[in-house]
């Protein structure tokens, strides 16, 4: 469990990132339009996220790291997403009217629903590498395998929602899912093997 | 539908002599797409698809520029069969301007209020086919939806609004859903008109009609080609009135070739549709997927 978890968590983070990502150009689409900007605003946002939740990971990943916190932070990553559930269309109107450049705007938004869970989702794959190493030749390898897995998951994530998922399901209804599974894979992580610094 | 509407042109092309070659006349690359201009013979069309292989946006008679060249143009006019007078009017969509065009002949009193979110469009529309915004004719480039709900705010109301922003490949999911066609209805005066050219093939016309039908109640379904609903804001005229109504700008539309005995016959009420069908909203609306065949 202790190296499939790692990558199990880096490859549902992945698929949650892409998912939740095409999701917000919906759920923003009603009150900014699909013009191409509030696209642009959207992926700047989550690339922004993305770079710093790394750095974030990699250094978080320095002190007593555990598959059990690897769980954490996939649990607070579902819990950020929260907020847009249940305020977003709110949020959002409240944005296009202080700042009804629909750039800007769209990018003010994008920022306020989607960066914090992002970023979180981003110090995963640094922190799920440290747990996986274990010597410095085969680090690439495991870095490598890693990045399959992580970007894998976000293929699928992206392919899953944009065809099937939109058609089945309303725009919560997917995100309650994801949180769903992101809950389970977080719980398991968080209460499985030894604590973290405990003896072996 | 757009084989349909290619054959039709096609037609058209060949009234006007022999069948002839498309000729480019201009393309430009916009933030969307590509938009190309194509002579065949002295109809010429805004297309987005190289050689126009699949829809055209706008189509025009050079040589009689007033005359519409699609069905769904005209179908679009019967609106002011419904109210003949609208003192403002707002399109979604401008294509050619092909509507703006017409509507400003027809109305020259008229307030008209276009959005396009594409600006090339608008180069191309002013360029290429004849359209030119004045005083009473503005352009507002940007999406139809951020501007439906900026005019909401600023309390304006439209006695007309024509929804004509849907192309044959990709449908801006956000314009066909339940809470769009309501903030459409809030813009519209009391007994303001709706005039929306939509999909008659497909999976999407079932889903697209019962989302129609649960804001507007009963409307409207003309079907030749395309499918053009009309609804309004208040209760449907009776089809005397309506026939009174469609000799006001009688001798107008005749300049169009937009004749009220092509007109009058499409204006049904029937459903013919799955009503079990689910409605679109903006938690549920995957047009694009629903318009594959």
């Amino acid at each position: 469990m202790q190296v499939v978890l790692p990558y199990l968590i880096a490859g549902w983070s992945g698929f949650f990132v892409m998912a939740v990502e095409l999701l917000g150009g919906r759920l923003m689409a009603p009150t900014f339009g699909s013009s191409i900007y509030v696209w642009g605003a959207i992926i700047t946002v989550f690339m922004l996220a993305l770079s710093l939740g790394y750095l974030a990971g990699g250094r978080y990943s320095m002190r007593q790291p555990s598959v059990r916190r690897l769980g954490v932070l996939l649990l607070v990553a579902a819990a950020t997403v929260l907020p847009v559930l249940l305020f977003g269309e709110r949020m959002l109107d409240a944005v296009s009217i202080a700042m009804p450049d629909p750039r800007f705007g769209s990018l003010l938004a994008a920022t306020i629903l989607f960066f914090v869970p992002t970023f979180f989702s981003g110090m995963i794959s640094p922190y799920a590498v440290r747990l996986l190493v274990r010597d410095q030749a085969s680090s690439g390898r495991h870095a490598g395998q890693l990045y399959f897995v992580s970007t894998f998951g976000s293929a699928a994530g992206t392919l899953l929602t944009s065809f099937y998922l939109v058609l089945l399901l309303e725009v919560n209804h997917i995100l309650l899912s994801l949180l769903a599974v992101s809950g389970v894979i977080g719980v398991t992580a968080a209460f499985s093997g030894r604590p973290a610094g405990a003896a072996q | 539908m757009w084989g349909r509407i290619t054959i039709a042109v096609l037609l058209l092309a060949g009234m006007a002599s022999q069948v002839q070659a498309q000729k480019l006349v201009h393309s430009e690359r916009s933030l969307y797409r590509e938009v190309l201009v194509y002579d065949t013979g002295s109809v010429r069309c805004m297309c987005f698809t190289r050689n126009c292989r699949v829809g055209r946006q706008t189509c025009m008679d050079t040589r009689h520029p007033d005359r519409f060249a699609l069905n769904y143009t005209r179908m679009m006019l019967g609106a002011l069969y419904l109210n003949p007078q609208p003192r403002s009017i707002l399109i979604v969509g401008l294509g050619g301007g092909t509507l703006p065009r017409a509507l400003m002949q027809v109305l020259p009193q008229t307030a008209i209020d276009t959005v396009e979110i594409d600006p090339a469009v608008v180069r191309v529309a002013k360029q290429y086919f004849d359209f030119a915004p004045g005083s009473r004719v503005s352009v507002a480039e940007q999406d139809g939806r951020v501007f439906v709900k900026r005019a909401i705010r600023e309390g304006r109301r439209y006695d007309l609004i024509m929804l004509d922003a849907f192309d044959h490949e990709y449908i801006p999911e956000h314009l066909l859903t339940q809470e769009f066609l309501r903030e459409v209805k809030t813009l519209l005066a009391p007994g303001g008109v709706l005039a929306a050219n939509t999909f008659s093939s497909s999976r999407l016309y079932d889903y697209e009609s019962v989302t129609y039908a649960s804001v507007f109640g009963t409307f409207f379904n003309l079907k030749r080609d395309n499918r053009v609903i009309l609804a309004m804001n208040g209760p449907l005229p009776d089809m005397e009135s309506i026939e009174r109504n469609s000799a006001v700008h009688r001798d107008d539309f005749a300049k169009f070739d937009v004749h009220a005995e092509f007109l009058l016959p499409l204006f049904s009420t029937r459903p013919d549709w799955n009503a079990k069908t689910r409605i679109l909203t903006d938690q549920y609306s995957p047009a694009n997927l629903l318009n594959l065949n």
